[in-house]
């Protein structure tokens, strides 16, 4: 009852004073809203990221070959070990952990069939390689592994390809001639859209690698071979596998560098996904200088207000108000603006965070804990800022108070 | 009960201390105030009126002496002890009137209801209202301080002392910031209220005016000087129909 009564006091002096209020509000207000669309475009981001880095396949090993550096000297491009083959065979035929591994032998080319010719780049792959990707076909099939063993002259044709050589039409089954060495299509892969830096995935041409070795002239090298394991977990030992196996393979002393490069699609997300952390705190930092920025203004009003109402004061303590009566309405009054203050400004920041990314294009996410968070710290700030002038209303002497003019 | 004093204060001194001089404003206050009295408070500037009337309405506290209010030892009592002891036995009228601005009547009259801690009071808006009907302004609750004359206001200010139903009312200059007639009105009230059985201590250095109480309390410098009935207590209602027959002969 009492405490009713007391909120309803200071209600009704916030809503006789609406300017006053709603100035007061205006710091937190902001500083709510700024919060929130910060961390709303740092979580975007990191959301954006996260997905493009799945989109480039799941529990995936990258290995590369590398310039050789002796004692801390590059070698230069010369030292230049490629990847074989060879290699492929060995790891595939060694590693306990991998449960699918591929060449990726890059070769480019005009293509013809069709509607017309398209230049592209033609991959020659193991079957693993759908499996490695999580590339599943949207008609047709993948080839399988009498396809590789055989070198068949079959093809997978990704979907930008398609769209251009085979518009309103269904590929499978039609031939298409790569620098003149026809092939039958025998699939179209589903749409994989654009990597992180912008490249088309979508714009490719998959054949076994034995075709490619045997059948493509012209210039060919694995720039990477991919691999996958069974799960996350068995990533790490696999990628250890891989260096010992390949550095048997490369014939490198103890006492050599590694002349290849094993990474894994964890290692690149967890670097993303810190990085886009650090921006998203560092801006909901930012933000946060606002908000404190917010409750101070709450503070200097109250401050302001507490002189300017020391007359009502002075009533109220004549009358029979408490010292903790005084005290409790002016937090009431400094808690409840800052709370509808920082209402306002979620709303704000919901309605700014995707007027953002309407406008740019941004992915942006608002995350409900991040309200939660904004609310409960705009809340501390009222109580917070406004202890102090309540504490100065709350001890002013009534006889004074009454002479105050 | 019945034949407790309301005020009975003994041997009462008040020093204040303004830096190394010593400002003994009460030197030995002996004063007794029965049920239904209204007693006129008067002195000069500097007679220590002022700090009486703070210390009979328990907002200062006496340096010596005791002072029993309705039966209850009050000096030595906590901040929170008088604040509750304000609330419930005091009813308070100023000089300045000193209503909540942009607050209804009604709402300024409810106000020490609001901090009575004797137990939840559901029906505060209708004492509230009951209050505002004993000084005739029924009609004017829901009109802000600014939306009424200077009588009024001290009208809404006297319906508030009353709505927790004092011990005591403590009228401090309640018509310094009156004009004549005004100032006759609200002592009518006064008496009409007195007359009603409610115990009255005005403060004022007005002769007219402590006319119309039952007992004049003079200080001088810190002592009570004179204390004496009123011979011939003047008749604020009968002053009131005589000054409007004025104003017509006039006009």
């Amino acid at each position: 009852m009492r405490a009713v009564v007391l909120v309803k006091v200071a209600l009704q002096s916030i809503l006789k004073n609406t300017m006053r209020s709603l100035l007061t509000m205006l710091g937190i207000i902001i500083g709510v809203g700024a919060v929130i669309v910060m961390v709303a475009v740092g979580l975007g981001a990191q959301q954006r990221i996260q997905q493009q880095i799945e989109n480039l396949g799941t529990n995936m090993i990258v290995l590369t070959a590398g310039a050789t550096t002796q004692g801390g000297v590059s070698q230069g491009a010369q030292s230049f070990n490629r990847l074989t083959v060879a290699n492929v065979d060995a790891l595939r035929r060694e590693s306990t952990l991998l449960t699918a591994i591929s060449p990726v032998i890059v070769t480019g080319g005009h293509v013809q069939g069709g509607v017309g010719n398209w230049r592209t780049m033609v991959n020659g792959v193991a079957v693993d390689y759908a499996t490695i990707r999580d590339w599943g076909t949207s008609s047709g099939s993948f080839f399988d592994a009498t396809d590789v063993r055989v070198a068949r002259k079959v093809v997978v044709i990704g979907a930008t390809v398609a769209a251009n050589l085979y518009p309103e039409q269904d590929p499978v089954g039609q031939e298409i001639q790569i620098r003149s060495v026809p092939f039958r299509i025998i699939g179209v892969l589903a749409a994989k859209g654009q990597t992180a830096s912008g490249s088309d995935q979508d714009d490719v041409v998959l054949a076994p690698y034995t075709t490619v070795q045997t059948r493509l002239a012209g210039r060919q090298f694995i720039p990477q071979i991919l691999a996958s394991t069974a799960s996350p977990s068995d990533i790490r030992g696999a990628m250890e596998e891989i260096t010992s196996i390949m550095r048997e393979q490369h014939r490198l002393a103890a006492w050599e560098d590694n002349d290849f490069t094993v990474r894994n699609q964890a290692d690149l997300a967890e670097a993303a996904q810190s990085t886009t952390e650090v921006m998203t705190l560092l801006l909901a930092a930012i933000a946060s200088i606002s908000l404190l920025v917010g409750g101070i203004g709450i503070m200097n009003i109250m401050l302001v207000s507490v002189t300017e109402r020391t007359r009502e004061i002075g009533i109220r303590l004549a009358i029979g108000a408490r010292g903790s009566d005084v005290m409790i309405q002016f937090l009431v009054e400094s808690t409840v603006m800052s709370l509808v203050g920082g209402a306002i400004g979620t709303a704000a920041g919901f309605a700014g965070a995707s007027v953002l990314g309407h406008f740019t294009g941004w992915n942006t996410a608002v995350s409900v804990p991040t309200v939660v968070l904004a609310l409960a710290f705009s809340a501390s700030v009222g109580i917070f800022f406004g202890f102090y002038p309540a504490r100065r209303a709350s001890t002013l002497d009534p006889i004074e108070a009454l002479r105050y003019e | 009960m019945s034949d407790t004093p309301v005020i009975r204060i003994q041997a009462l001194s008040k020093v204040y201390r303004l830096g190394i001089t010593e400002v003994r404003a009460l030197r030995g206050i002996d004063l007794e105030v029965e049920r239904g009295e209204f007693v006129a408070v008067m002195g000069a500037s500097g007679s220590g009126k002022s700090t009486l009337m703070n210390i009979l309405g328990c907002l200062d506290v006496p340096t010596a002496g005791t002072y029993d209010l309705d039966g209850e030892r009050v000096n030595g009592l906590d901040r929170n002890a008088r604040a509750d002891i304000r609330n419930r036995k005091i009813g308070f009228v100023f000089q300045g009137f000193n209503l909540l601005g942009r607050t209804t009547a009604v709402e300024n009259v409810e106000l020490p209801l609001l901090y009575d801690r004797s137990g939840p009071k559901l029906q505060t808006r209708r004492l509230a209202i009951e209050a505002l009907g004993r000084v005739g302004l029924s009609d004017r609750a829901h009109h802000q301080p600014s939306e009424l004359s200077g009588g009024q206001q001290q009208r809404v200010a006297i319906a508030r002392a009353l709505v927790t139903r004092p011990a005591l009312l403590l009228a401090d200059e309640p018509t310094g910031n009156l004009d004549t007639r005004t100032s006759v009105e609200v002592m009518a009230l006064f008496q009409e209220l007195n007359d009603q059985g409610i115990t009255i201590v005005l403060v004022t250095h007005e002769r007219d005016i402590a006319r119309y109480t039952r007992r004049i309390v003079e200080l001088r410098d810190g002592h009570v000087m004179r204390d004496v009935a009123v011979a011939e207590r003047a008749n604020a209602a009968e002053d009131l129909r005589l000054l409007r027959l004025d104003g017509e002969e006039a006009s």
